[in-house]
């Protein structure tokens, strides 16, 4: 179908690059983003992908807002606390772009309902915020062969990469979960809230070139930034033989639960 | 000799192992840390049998787990 003039006008700053243009906004207007998380990672790219005409956003997250959300996760305003994170980003992307089909998932992903939601999808963002999510992202996105782009953030640091079906894994780099409690989590540590926004419009900007199919993806690479002194480092990497999931002799070949020690340390209510 | 560490030069003696670099760089919980010798990863369980050669280059990469 051809763009309206309500879509020409609202996209013409995209239209106008050459590597987008009209055929690269149709992709984009056909495309499924699942965004796992609407948080601190989930909120800016969230955001972005409506603005940017995303057809479909899949949105995951199975907990309400709070207070302590609201310093970095700008997708829900203050008027929301209480309500499901999942109803509040399907608002705001609404009022921002009517035009995209917001998917709500109020729940969590586990091994037995994962990979009937993200075969849905064209390409997942993990904007979750602890690692049994993660390594179930990845593993049933490996298995899948779907694309997704993870996503880190902690204190003043981000990381993120991207996986595609044959490119180095998450677990390539990072074999298997870390001893439950060992890696300080956000709600421990801290987070500069805009080091949120930073990562999450990093990978909003990888969904987008997925969909475009233009580019060089953060592939085979992780990208590493310390906001307190503005340095950007990319690692590169390769396929690890010996990773357990995508190496020459996989051990996982279905997917399980980790033991889920929760990263967002709420308020007793 | 020299290294080079997460993309800067560091002086090391000869001989220091991976593991003696990471205590060396004050890496508190190596259980946290992959590390990546010219571009492979090196297997945890050969971190102390590891030692380096002259402008070898190595980055520590961490786990990072926030999200929300
Ligand atoms: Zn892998």
């Amino acid at each position: 179908m051809p763009l309206s003039e309500e879509q020409l006008e609202r996209f013409s700053r995209h239209i106008i690059l050459k590597d987008v243009g009209v055929e690269g906004q149709e992709k984009i207007l056909r495309g499924k983003v699942l965004i796992v998380g609407a948080g601190g990672l989930g909120a800016p790219a969230a955001l972005y992908l409506a603005a940017a005409g995303v057809g479909t956003i899949g949105i995951v997250d199975g907990d309400v807002v709070d207070r302590t959300n609201l310093q970095r996760q700008v997708i829900h305003f203050t008027p929301d606390i209480g309500k499901a994170k999942v109803i509040s980003a399907q608002e705001k992307i609404l009022q921002i772009n009517p035009g995209v089909a917001v998917q709500i998932h109020q729940e969590r992903l586990f091994a037995h309902n994962i990979l009937d939601i993200i075969r849905r999808y064209d390409f997942v963002i993990d904007g979750t915020d602890n690692f049994p999510a993660k390594f179930l992202i990845n593993d049933a996105c490996v298995l899948a062969r779907k694309a997704f782009s993870h996503g880190g953030i902690l204190r003043f640091d981000g990381q993120t990469m991207t996986y595609v079906p044959g490119s180095a894994c998450y677990r390539c780099v990072f074999l298997q979960p870390p001893p439950k409690d060992a890696v300080p989590t956000c709600a421990q540590a801290g987070v500069l809230g805009a080091v949120a926004g930073m990562l999450g419009t990093i990978q909003a900007a990888e969904a987008l070139k997925y969909l475009i199919g233009k580019g060089r993806l953060l592939t085979d690479r992780l990208l590493i930034f310390h906001a307190l002194t503005m340095e950007f480092r990319t690692v590169r990497f390769q396929r690890n033989p010996a990773c357990p999931v995508c190496g020459a002799h996989p051990t996982i070949t279905g997917l399980q639960d980790y033991e889920q020690g929760t990263c967002d340390l709420r308020k007793p209510r | 000799m020299q290294i080079k560490v997460n993309g800067a030069p560091q002086e090391i003696e000869t001989g220091l192992s991976v593991t003696g670099l990471l205590v060396r760089n004050k890496v508190e919980q190596p259980d946290m840390v992959s590390v990546q010798l010219n571009g492979e990863f090196v297997q945890r369980d050969r971190f102390a049998a590891t030692a380096f050669q002259e402008g070898d280059e190595v980055d520590f990469l961490y786990f990072m787990g926030g999200g929300r």
